[in-house]
């Protein structure tokens, strides 16, 4: 198989979209914007695709999770105002390194419970699983107002991480540089832990065939759980990020970005990490490109880009075997 | 009489004949019985989210296929009675204009997304109708000179139908005949032939019945039935917004109507809109007075906000989904 193609698309893309953006330093700019976008996505993308691999479970409550994780982060970086406001970088990491320990922890402590509670006794019935983990998606959004009250709250970034800096001409948004530097964090993590660990090696087997897995005497369940477990805490940390990008967070937020996280992972292929980060990254910078050259046809960029990705591969950009 | 009205599908329980009775009546006569705007409003919606939980059973309980569209083709009813009445003129014929489009482009698009995606699985198609519903959205807000964007549309009615007791008879009177049509369809053979689909598709493909058309089939039906409730739901209003039809807070409260009324026996489609339309109308009262006896306890008022409502009922309908997958009326019909 060709699998070059579909990564290949990635700077295609943003070469086509040169001569049509009017500056060379515009350009720059807006790559750079879709490219942090993208990687937020994948953050909060990846664990759902994988747990759809491992398990064949779609799991429409992600969303709750990517919320709950940027309200566990922002009541951090909203109590450290000293940390915050410090002007050096290592200063403001004081904050937001315990913020994102906090929503991840929130978060995966969530995904344990939901996979123990919710998800377990439905596994193998796609239309109850639908059911209940919208159903839990309800129950988690009300309990965040519960909690943290109904009403949108301001989430300032920290003060090294406002405004942008020169490359050139070119303006960049600190905020981006570090979404873009911890996407491939998370990317080149992951990539590590599937390709060279044994743990991987598992993962991505019992992607491939379950049973087989199984019947070789691994306990596949405890994987999985171990999956769900970090593919919830990562959804925390993109839902912090997320927040800290938007500088603002509501108990809907999650299900808002969830459209364009099942966008990717269709795009992608469903269970494929590869295909999720390649279709990330390529609805980022298709959403900025157009918004820019055409804003009228922004909001139809994502689902044009699937259909066209669904005509030439209609199972995704790297299918995943079964 | 009865039996031919209701396809031969009767109650076939004392308790579910008597609440469905008491729904029957009550939404009959409801301008008399209960006196006020906001009873009738309450009875007007019922009537209309009857209809429309109704189809969408059609879809997820008979059929077997989740759909996060449905709001999309009951929004499009909404705009195309709201855009021909605001834009052209408060005349039957530019009333039976909108609809007429709004019917088309609601069965080329249920038609469209059936071809792209029914042939694969359920989940495929519930990830793909929740994306081309979302962008609808956008798209509804987006085009304000078209649609009137976040503010929505207020337009005329024909003079008769300004008449407010004249508009909810229509209201009710197309609710009830098109409800009785559907019934009809799920107890005909095409209706066996599409639980056969949700049982066991495989099965049902070996018997020879193309699966791919009947579940095209029942989308495409299921699209044009939600069309129709959209316009009944704006002519009650006489207004179309995003909040009123588009929103995906209205998909969730269709799943839940649907899920706690009982999924596949459409009698269940009028029980769970009956109550959640109360609930959501009334609960609130409730649980205002709940909340305030409970204060000074930690955590409690808090949980019993008034505004919390849909928290009881989304653990409702968790609990509907493992205990009781026939909702109420399979509870009734034991």
């Amino acid at each position: 198989m060709k699998n070059w193609i579909p990564l290949a698309l990635v700077p295609v893309i943003g070469l086509l979209a040169l001569p049509l953006v009017p500056s060379t330093p515009t350009w720059v700019t807006l790559t750079v914007a879709g490219l942090a976008m993208g990687m937020m996505i994948f953050i909060m993308a990846s664990g759902l695709t994988l747990v759809f691999g491992l398990m064949d479970v779609m799991n429409f409550a992600h969303g709750a999770f990517i919320s709950v994780g940027a309200y566990a982060g922002a009541s951090v970086l909203l109590a450290m105002k000293p940390a915050m406001q410090s002007q050096s970088f290592a200063g403001n990491l004081g904050a937001i390194v315990p913020a994102v320990l906090a929503a991840m922890a929130l978060a995966g402590a969530l995904g344990w419970f939901f996979e123990r509670v919710v998800v377990r006794p439905v596994y193998g019935d796609h239309l109850k699983q639908i059911l209940v983990t919208m159903g839990g998606l309800i129950v988690c959004e009300q309990l965040i107002h519960v909690a943290w009250g109904p009403d949108l709250i301001a989430l300032p970034r920290p003060a090294t991480l406002t405004g942008s800096f020169l490359i050139g001409d070119a303006a960049i948004e600190r905020y981006r540089m570090l979404a873009v530097v911890v996407g491939l964090a998370v990317f080149a993590a992951m990539w590590l832990v599937l390709n060279r660990t044994r743990i991987g090696l598992l993962i991505r087997a019992g992607v491939e065939n379950r049973e087989m897995v199984e019947s070789l005497g691994y306990r596949i369940r405890r994987l999985f759980v171990g999956v769900f477990v970090a593919g919830s805490a990562l959804a925390g940390l993109g839902g912090v990020m997320w927040a800290m990008y938007q500088e603002s967070l509501t108990a809907g937020m999650g299900m808002q970005v969830m459209v364009v996280i099942f966008i990717v992972i269709i795009i992608g292929g469903l269970g494929s990490v590869g295909g999720c980060f390649v279709g990330a990254l390529l609805v980022g910078l298709l959403a900025n490109y157009i918004g820019y050259v055409a804003p009228k046809l922004a909001l139809g960029s994502n689902i044009l880009l699937m259909v066209l990705i669904l005509l030439w591969r209609p199972r995704g950009l790297y299918p995943v075997g079964k | 009489m009865i039996r031919t009205l209701l396809s031969g599908d009767l109650p076939r329980s004392r308790a579910l004949g008597v609440v469905l009775a008491v729904i029957l009546i009550g939404l009959a006569a409801a301008p008399f019985i209960f006196p006020g705007t906001r009873a009738l409003n309450v009875a007007a919606k019922v009537a209309v989210f009857i209809l429309l939980v109704a189809s969408y059973d059609l879809l997820l309980g008979y059929t077997g296929i989740v759909s996060f569209a449905h709001t999309m083709f009951f929004g499009i009813g909404g705009y195309g009675v709201a855009i021909a009445a605001a834009k052209l003129g408060p005349s039957w014929w530019n009333i039976a204009l909108g609809v007429g489009v709004a019917l088309v482009l609601s069965l080329a698009l249920a038609f469209a997304i059936g071809l792209l995606s029914l042939r694969v699985r359920a989940i495929f198609f519930a990830m793909i109708t929740l994306a081309v519903a979302s962008f609808f959205q956008i798209l509804a807000s987006q085009l304000s000179a078209f649609t009137g964007g976040e503010d929505g549309l207020n337009f005329r009615l024909p003079e008769l139908l300004r008449e407010r007791l004249v508009a909810y008879y229509a209201v009710f009177g197309i609710s009830l005949v098109l409800f009785l049509a559907l019934l009809r369809v799920v107890n005909s053979p095409f209706g066996r032939v599409l639980l056969a689909v949700r049982e066991n598709e495989f099965r049902a493909e070996a018997l020879g019945y193309r699966t791919v058309v009947y579940r095209t089939v029942a989308n495409c039906l299921g699209a044009l039935l939600a069309t129709a409730a959209g316009v009944l739901y704006a002519v009650w209003l006489r207004y179309t917004g995003p909040d009123t039809t588009l929103s995906f807070a209205i998909m969730i409260d269709l799943l839940l109507m649907v899920v706690i009324g009982g999924m596949g026996t459409m009698y269940g489609a009028a029980i769970g809109a009956t109550l959640f339309v109360i609930a959501q109308n009334y609960l609130q009262d409730l649980m205002q007075l709940a909340s305030d006896a409970a204060k000074g306890i930690p955590l409690l008022p808090d949980l019993l906000h008034p505004d919390r409502w849909l928290l009881w009922l989304g653990v409702l309908f968790i609990v509907c989904v493992y205990y009781f997958p026939s909702g109420i009326v399979g509870r009734l019909r034991r």
